[in-house]
């Protein structure tokens, strides 16, 4: 008898004897082998290009380096002079306006869109217009930003001229300051509301039968039903759609970096656009990451807040 | 309940008939107005994609004019071939397609093993990794890139090569986890009864494990093919060489030559540009909406 004990057919394969599948330890140790060399393409690449550049990036935040010169420690300076540099709190500020602005439209046009479909629910139809819907999500930003800059022209542009049949006067949509975030906005909800459309079918797909009926059998009816009943028990897949769809959106740049490059003026620029143009037009790359930072920062902790304003309204049963 | 509520009695000759209402059909005021704004909002959701395709079949002269012609009535090619004298698009796509198809490989392989490891395979101090793993899933993308680009151009002499858009994009914390919870779905009994037919661990992760997790291998493959194909900030900081541009950079740059020009020779690159997304789309819906919103459910 061998002292271990034996498992399997014992077949001999080309496995070095220690390894060897046929007893506990031998299984055991390929497991780990395995497992160590599965892990290490994942493990490498994280740490070389994920968590390596963020350390580096808070270090960086602390030098002064303009690509030229080696970097010199400069302390809190990048982060005093960008707390006074207007066109950072401008750009910070023009970002949070049409995250609001977008995230405000994506969540109410998406949980409509999904309980309107659930009425459908599993006919062709429900499957034709969710597939209708998706298409955008497909696209990438610059061709949404290209085309949708041309529909959105205030002289040739196909909106305008709807607008006009309506007895609508011509929107400055891309070229008055005033109108151009609510502008990118809307291209950014156009190529997104098929994204969070479909978080929101798997929740509404996913509420509880009975308990709707109960509510119904009570009398519960209509905007009744669905302010009382329906919203608060989908309010769980709420909060984990704003909360990607605030993190996605405090990060962009594509639609209004192709649409507008930040202006008129810099009434569009945007946080993200802040850290490329210092970067890569400034070659400030020292001050760049300080703001990258910053905004990594502000991230966290609206985030942090939405969680923690969720015990107040997150209903889970 | 639903199955009730599809339920209609109709008089038939002397007879009460029940009958089942389509699914399709709107049953009561609410239906209706839930169909008008699903009617709405799938309106303006193809209008500018028909908008873009009939434009791109208009001569230049025509591409400006009010009110659009929604069906062109001759279909005019040639902004088609224009494209190709503006921007090296066949250069373009086929860096996309290289950039797209690497990535899509890469990732594969990178998030399998790694998702089997974490939901199958055990040695010290995995579960510790599988923490930081998810961890590196908070970390913006965007706070990192300065540093990529110092690391790609100075350290690994990559800038400006289509390697420095593959190689930070391989390691996928995302996929990791996505295809960690496919594998941990499939009983251990299946594990149990191959170890008994004599199959070593590997043979049990390449024969047993990995046939049956292919549907998230599919959600992964799509999400990160339509990502890749469609990623902009990182070619636009990494590459310089126009002709090394995947195709995002070179409709950026069309739309800037053609600022004066005929807008109708831009449509006509994006059309073309997003064909391949299309394509691979039809083939990989069923798993990815599905797979999407079993995702938010579990979020």
């Amino acid at each position: 008898m061998a002292s271990e004990a034996t498992l399997g057919s014992g077949r001999r394969s080309w496995l070095p004897a220690w390894l060897a599948g046929d007893t506990v330890q031998g299984i055991r140790r390929q497991r780990m082998v395995l497992g160590v060399l599965f892990l290490l393409p994942t493990l490498i690449g994280l740490i070389l290009f994920v968590l390596g550049p963020i350390v580096v990036a808070v270090g960086m935040g602390f030098m002064k380096w303009n690509v030229f010169r080696p970097p010199v420690f400069i302390g809190l300076k990048n982060f005093a002079r960008l707390f006074q540099h207007d066109l950072v709190g401008n750009s910070f500020g023009n970002t949070f306006v049409m995250m609001a602005m977008t995230v405000g439209m994506l969540e109410v046009f998406a949980i409509a869109l999904a309980l309107s479909v659930h009425r459908f629910a599993r006919s062709r139809l429900a499957y034709f217009f969710r597939t209708v819907w998706f298409l955008p999500v497909l696209l990438s930003g610059v061709s949404v930003a290209v085309t949708l800059s041309y529909m959105f022209h205030t002289d040739f542009g196909v909106v305008n001229y709807y607008l006009g049949v309506l007895g609508i006067d011509k929107v400055p949509w891309l070229v008055s300051s005033d109108v151009v975030r609510f502008s990118v906005s809307l291209a950014t909800v156009w190529r997104n509301l098929g994204f969070t459309f479909i978080i929101y079918l798997g929740g509404v797909s996913a509420l509880p039968q009975e308990i709707l009926e109960a509510a119904t059998v009570d009398g519960a009816r209509g905007l009744k039903r669905l302010w009382l009943i329906t919203l608060p028990l989908l309010s769980p897949t709420i909060l984990f759609a704003t909360v990607i769809d605030v993190i996605r959106l405090l990060q962009f740049f594509d639609e209004p970096y192709v649409m507008t490059r930040g202006g008129p003026g810099d009434s569009s620029r945007t946080a993200v656009m802040m850290v490329y143009d210092t970067a890569f037009a400034n070659l400030e790359f020292g001050y760049a990451s300080s703001i990258s930072v910053v905004l990594f920062l502000i991230i966290l902790a609206v985030t942090g807040f939405q969680f923690l304003l969720s015990k107040r309204w997150v209903f889970y049963q | 309940m639903t199955v009730i509520n599809r339920l209609s009695t109709r008089r038939r000759g002397d007879e009460d008939v029940v009958e089942r209402i389509p699914d399709w059909m709107p049953r009561n005021a609410a239906d209706w107005l839930a169909m008008a704004f699903m009617i709405a909002i799938g309106m303006l959701t193809i209008m500018p994609i028909v908008w873009v395709t009939s434009t791109s079949l208009r001569t230049p002269a025509e591409s400006f004019t009010v009110p659009p012609e929604w069906l062109p009535e001759d279909l005019y090619f040639g902004n088609y071939l224009q494209v190709f004298d503006e921007i090296p698009f066949v250069y373009q796509m086929g860096n996309s397609f290289f950039v797209t198809l690497s990535t899509v490989f890469g990732q594969l392989t990178t998030a399998t093993l790694a998702g089997y490891t974490f939901a199958r395979l055990y040695f010290p101090g995995r579960d510790l990794l599988f923490w930081v793993v998810l961890a590196t899933l908070m970390i913006p993308y965007q706070a990192t890139l300065i540093p990529l680009f110092v690391i790609i151009s100075k350290v690994f002499g990559l800038a400006d090569t289509l390697w420095s858009l593959i190689l930070p994009a391989l390691p996928t914390a995302f996929g990791t986890f996505l295809l960690r919870q496919y594998f941990l779905q499939i009983p251990v009994e299946y594990e149990e009864a191959a170890m008994m037919d004599g199959a070593n661990q590997f043979q049990i992760f390449r024969r047993v494990y990995l046939p049956m997790v292919a549907p998230g291998m599919a959600i992964l493959a799509v999400l990160a093919f339509n990502g890749k194909w469609n990623d902009f900030l990182t070619p636009l900081i990494f590459m310089n060489t126009t002709s090394r541009f995947p195709i995002t950079l070179g409709i950026n740059d069309l739309q800037r030559y053609m600022m004066t020009g005929s807008i109708s020779v831009v449509l006509a690159a994006i059309v073309m540009a997003t064909l391949p997304v299309v394509i691979v789309y039809v083939f990989g819906q069923r798993y990815l909406i599905e797979g999407l919103m079993v995702g938010g459910l579990k979020g």
